[in-house]
């Protein structure tokens, strides 16, 4: 047996041997709760304020305004009902009723959250449309800003195209707006959900102007089940789980001790090695793209090429769909990922590619491949190979019914 | 999601796939919104024992695994049997026939029959026109 490919590391990274034997130590000796006075809890702590300090060194911010959680997920749901809910807790009897701007091809999470606040009549929001390149205008977003606009969440990356958004020119408008407004009215926090940057951009919080930003562990060779949510000092956000006082009062829960630690190791890792993988990266990537757009007929690549992070490819083939494509690409031990919505069971196709303006069976026909720091050219150039006798398989089965679909209507 | 073994032998070697030249009715059915599109040819042919039957049937689908499996298996269904028996195959009948599907296969990529009965139709339809 070959070893498996394995393409779809904005689905998840393995852990790193150095993480992990950083983690190792607090499972079965270090193993006292952070918030115990004893020794295993002061180790524990110990544990955990160097993994903060290692967070705090990599955005350029201070210790205190890194608050662990359980991942992207839950930092993305803070940040958008914790807002709302610093909000809705002011002195004032008359306020109005609050506004958010998010775009339509953010992660679910963000989308869901903004959502379920919209629908209980807590705000009403903007979802910005990202043009075909897969970029959030600040032009667009500058005109949806309105005086009761009082949270602005834009991802930092696309997980499925891998664009990269204009974060810090958005912060400086935000910063200019601030300004203007006041210190008596409610500010504009800015939140960005930077999960996919973390491994390749510049994430100094002062750079990128944001008030809150969010990241998960398991995007960058540490655990899953933890990650962070950055808090500028002085931003309006209450707790929403209660509970203990862990975390500076704004997460309860007593700390995974172990997740933090390698989340503290993973981040350190990234810092010490980023310049060099990225370059490597890149260029693996640049060679993916070239092979397969100059080998295959009848492809498109999603999503910028120029603003783009350098581990993510997106193609729409042409009469093909994707589960079928991903299950026969499995099949051959190479493991990637689909817009299509029927391999994930979801009813529709990725949100993300209909909103760059793809046709529905662009996107169910769409593959992404994403490599990693351990991918090989070689596995690139077994890929493509294997992805011409797949694509020309499954283009047979299909003829030439889509073309005939459209000429009948 | 787990598929059967029977889906994936059809899925990676479909049965009467390809195109098929004048053919006596075609059915299409589908949309590329949901992702599945399929289209069935028939060739009819009388007999003096079972009168009109399916002599030979071929399919060409756009779609996930489930709708190329299903696509294939409604034509083993459907080869050599009457017209009447074969309007009579249901999307159950394909599922079954597939040692089942994912439930939430059952519905947009079990097209296969319809598509067959629209291929019937067809043919019926151009009986009457001639
Ligand atoms: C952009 C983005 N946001 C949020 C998440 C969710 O992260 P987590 O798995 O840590 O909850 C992911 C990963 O799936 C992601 O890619
Ligand atoms: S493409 Fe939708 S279930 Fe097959």
């Amino acid at each position: 047996m070959t070893k498996p490919i394995y393409l779809d590391y904005a689905a998840t990274t393995p852990v790193d041997k150095e993480v992990l034997q950083a983690m190792l130590p607090y499972f079965c000796e270090n193993f006292g709760n952070a918030m115990s006075i004893h020794s295993f809890g002061q180790e524990a702590m110990q544990a955990v304020d160097q993994a903060r300090q290692n967070m705090a060194d990599f955005f350029s911010c201070t210790p205190s305004e890194v608050i662990f959680t359980s991942g992207a997920t839950e930092s993305n749901n803070l940040a958008v009902k914790g807002v709302l809910k610093a909000y809705y807790a002011q002195a004032s009897k008359n306020l109005l009723k609050p506004h958010i701007i998010t775009s339509l091809f953010e992660h679910h999470c963000v989308l869901d959250s903004v959502r379920a606040v919209e629908k209980e009549g807590l705000a009403e929001v903007t979802y910005l449309r990202p043009d075909k390149n897969g970029l959030v205008r600040v032009t667009d977003l500058e005109k949806a800003i309105q005086s009761n606009t009082i949270f602005i969440s834009i991802m930092y990356v696309n997980n499925e195209i891998g664009t990269v958004q204009p974060i810090g020119k958005i912060g400086k408008l935000v910063k200019k707006i601030n300004t203007t407004r006041g210190a008596q009215v409610f500010p504009i926090v800015f939140h960005t959900d930077a999960t996919q940057a973390i491994n390749y951009f510049d994430c100094h919080v002062e750079t990128l102007g944001v008030h809150l930003l969010s990241m998960s562990a398991h995007k960058i060779y540490g655990p899953k089940g933890v990650g962070a949510l950055y808090i500028k000092k002085g931003t309006p956000i209450r707790k929403v789980q209660d509970g203990g006082d862990q975390e500076y009062k704004m997460r309860a829960g007593t700390h995974n001790v172990t997740g933090i630690v390698g989340l503290g190791k993973a981040i350190e890792l990234v810092q010490k090695n980023q310049a060099k993988e990225n370059k490597k990266i890149q260029l693996l990537r640049d060679h993916l793209i070239e092979k397969v757009l100059t080998e295959i007929p009848q492809v498109r690549l999603n999503g910028s090429k120029t603003h783009r992070s350098p581990n993510n490819t997106n193609f729409s083939f042409a009469s093909v769909e994707g589960e079928g494509l991903l299950l026969s690409l499995d099949m051959e031990q190479i493991s990637c990922s689909t817009g299509s919505a029927c391999s994930s069971g979801a009813l529709s196709a990725s949100h993300v590619l209909l909103s760059i303006g793809l046709r529905p069976e662009e996107a169910h026909g769409s593959l992404r491949m994403t490599i990693g720091k351990f991918t090989t050219k070689a596995e690139i150039n077994t890929t493509v190979k294997k992805l011409k006798i797949i694509l020309t398989r499954l283009r047979k089965i299909s003829g030439s019914v889509l073309d005939e679909y459209y000429a009948k209507k | 999601m787990q598929y059967s073994k029977k889906v994936l032998q059809h899925f990676t070697k479909p049965h009467n796939q390809g195109v098929m030249k004048n053919p006596s009715g075609v059915g299409m059915v589908g949309n590329p919104v949901c992702g599945d599109l399929m289209k069935i040819y028939i060739s009819v042919k009388k007999d003096k024992q079972k009168g009109e039957y399916i002599k030979d049937i071929k399919f060409e689908t756009l779609g996930c695994a489930s709708a190329i499996a299903t696509s294939s298996m409604v034509t083993d269904l459907a080869k050599g049997k009457t017209i009447e028996e074969a309007m009579e195959i249901t999307r159950n009948d394909v599922a079954d026939a597939l040692d089942g599907l994912p439930p939430i296969k059952m519905h947009c990529s079990n097209l296969a029959d319809e598509a067959l009965h629209e291929a019937i139709k067809d043919y019926r339809k151009s009986l009457i026109k001639n």
